[in-house]
């Protein structure tokens, strides 16, 4: 099972955004291949009639009143950031 | 005379009601025992012994103008470093949040604060809670107190460690698939994963949101009680709460002491591991039971063998969420070292950087399970078949109050040894369902195998912590475990 997987590495390391090493892309590919084959079991079971479980207990949404609270102050909320610059975060230029 | 590091909080809070003791003293006896001994065990990431002290000293002014706030005050807790304190480092033991810190407390933090417990250390996990061993931590592996050539369990091995060694009173932890009653099994202590909703989530680094609870480590069930009191409750920051009445927990020992409860064994637990001697003291544990004319009964949950499966593809899809976050944009580490021609660079290079091999290996296999093409074959799949292991317990609790299992199929293994990522997910092949049902477990000290500690595991019906803790509480009172404690 493992063997035919189509567990493309180059592809699912771009959409999770982490640039691998070829080093890690070699480890990670036959790991994950072997992680999903061992999952493919889940295959054996017939679950048509099954409703899919999100939450382990019954949740329903939650509403509260709409009214305006304190918030994190935004020095406090900046404090953590690589670069900052007049209350806002410095990024790349994102438009030309 | 026991050394006042290994006292347990009830006797602590009865010597501070006495006058005979002052949190300031006790608190630097803690110190003090950290800084001999955590050299060898590594549980702590770090701590503030200057905040400590300030907060042992507040509530021995408390005590003295009569303000006590209740048993919990002026006994130190340990913390798992992914719960947020005001003004105190988070790193998750991740380079990527290595100089982050919290701009606000977690509920629970905030419920502690208002008991007057001294919050003490921020103790070591597997980066991000991802791992079995603590093995996985960017700042360097906790070794178990018992034997040091040992892992102390994860991902909660440094609160474990911290309790079993000495150096917490009790700690809290975190439990996404076993995280709390493994460690607490190989290290000797007692640990509770609280039902799903019982304890707010929020201020706890999400790991996997539909699985993550926050639970207490202990040295015996009446302290795991205490804290469990402490902590837990509906919050409307964390709309998975549940809106359901805390009994007293602590009283619930008393009240239900001496029940004949019925307890399962699951055979599909015991198959695997029928004569194995590693779990020669659960099988004695299960005979004291008996003993004590409890009935008990094998039951089935007959989805048992797809648990693993199940949860390695619900936490990692949910992990390759919830880490999106840690973009290197907003509060994160970022990488610098290049020439980003855009943010998506900076993600990539910074996500690359920040975090270590384990968290990436699930970042990136959770982001597979949700991708185009795949949903429906695995993640979809996956949320079918928890469906039925839910219903599996459903159904067993109809006939049995709770069910006794091992916690692990061995006990603290080499460090090092498990270097293949799916042999180290096998091994939690007895916690992770309790995780994907919503409901509560106990691990709780039996016996030892080749020196090294054995936990017996407690599952009960979802909101019924009092229950398990009274079963695990008429164990513990007839053996001598919690008061036996590893040579450091």
């Amino acid at each position: 099972m493992a063997e035919d997987s189509q567990f493309d590495i180059e592809y699912t390391a771009k959409l999770a955004r982490i640039n691998l090493s070829e080093e890690e892309k070699a480890k990670f590919s036959s790991q994950l291949n072997s992680i999903i084959g061992y999952v493919e079991k889940l295959g054996e079971l017939d679950t048509s009639e099954v409703e899919p479980t999100a939450h382990p207990h019954p949740v329903e949404n939650v509403w509260r009143e709409d009214v305006a609270s304190d918030s994190l102050p935004v020095d406090e909320a900046l404090k953590n950031a690589p670069a900052q610059r007049n209350n806002m975060f410095v990024v790349p230029k994102v438009v030309d | 005379m026991q050394e006042l590091y290994y006292k347990s909080a009830s006797e602590l809070a009865e010597l501070l009601a006495g006058g005979e003791l002052s949190s300031v003293e006790l608190t630097q006896a803690l110190i003090d025992r950290t800084k001999s001994v955590d050299e060898q065990v590594g549980a702590f990431n770090s701590f503030d012994e200057a905040d400590a002290l300030a907060q042992a000293s507040a509530s021995d002014e408390r005590r003295a103008s009569g303000d006590v706030l209740g048993p919990l005050d002026g006994i130190p807790v340990g913390l798992k470093d992914n719960l947020a304190v005001y003004g105190q480092p988070l790193t998750c033991s991740s380079k990527m949040l290595e100089r982050f810190v919290s701009p606000y407390d977690a509920t629970c933090i905030q419920k502690l604060k208002s008991t007057g417990a001294v919050l003490f250390g921020r103790l070591n996990l597997d980066e991000f809670a991802m791992g079995s061993s603590t093995e996985n931590s960017a700042f360097g592996p906790t070794s178990n107190p018992w034997n040091l050539e040992c892992v102390p369990g994860g991902s909660s091995g440094g609160s474990a460690a911290a309790v079993a060694a000495g150096e917490a009173v009790f700690a809290l932890g975190s439990d996404t698939g076993g995280s709390i009653r493994q460690p607490a099994s190989y290290c000797g202590v007692v640990g509770l994963k609280p039902t799903y909703g019982r304890v707010s989530r929020y201020g706890l680094a999400a790991f996997a949101s539909s699985l993550d609870q926050i639970g207490p480590l202990a040295r015996n069930v009446k302290d795991a009680a205490s804290l469990l009191q402490a902590i837990s409750g509906h919050d409307a920051f964390d709309s998975t709460s549940y809106k359901a009445e805390v009994p007293d927990f602590v009283a619930s020992l008393e009240s239900l002491k001496g029940r004949q409860w019925t307890l399962g064994l699951p055979k599909e637990y015991f198959a695997g591991v029928a004569d194995s001697p590693a779990l020669e003291p659960v099988r004695q544990a299960i005979e004291f039971y008996r003993g004590l004319g409890c009935e008990i009964k094998e039951v089935s949950l007959p989805h048992t063998e797809y648990a693993v499966a199940t949860y390695y593809i619900v936490a990692t899809a949910e992990a390759s969420s919830n880490l999106a976050r840690y973009d290197g944009i907003r509060y994160t580490h970022r990488a610098e070292s290049f020439d980003a021609k855009d943010s998506v660079d900076i993600y990539c290079q910074s996500r690359a950087e920040g975090f270590g091999e384990e968290v990436k290996r699930r970042v990136i296999l959770g982001t597979y399970v949700l991708s185009s093409g795949y949903y429906d074959a695995y993640y979809l799949k996956a949320q079918k078949v928890r469906t039925l292991i839910r219903q599996d317990f459903e159904r067993v609790f109809r006939e049995v109050d709770a069910l006794l299992t091992p916690v692990a199929p061995e006990p603290a293994f080499r460090k090092g040894e498990k270097e293949d990522p799916l042999s180290m997910y096998l091994s939690d092949v007895f916690t992770i369902s309790a995780n994907l049902a919503g409901i509560p477990g106990l691990s709780l000290p039996c016996g030892y195998s080749g020196g090294l500690p054995v936990g017996l595991q407690i599952l009960g019906k979802p909101f019924k912590e009092d229950e398990i803790l009274a079963i695990g509480q008429e164990f513990e009172t007839a053996h001598p475990f919690k008061d036996q404690h590893p040579k450091l």
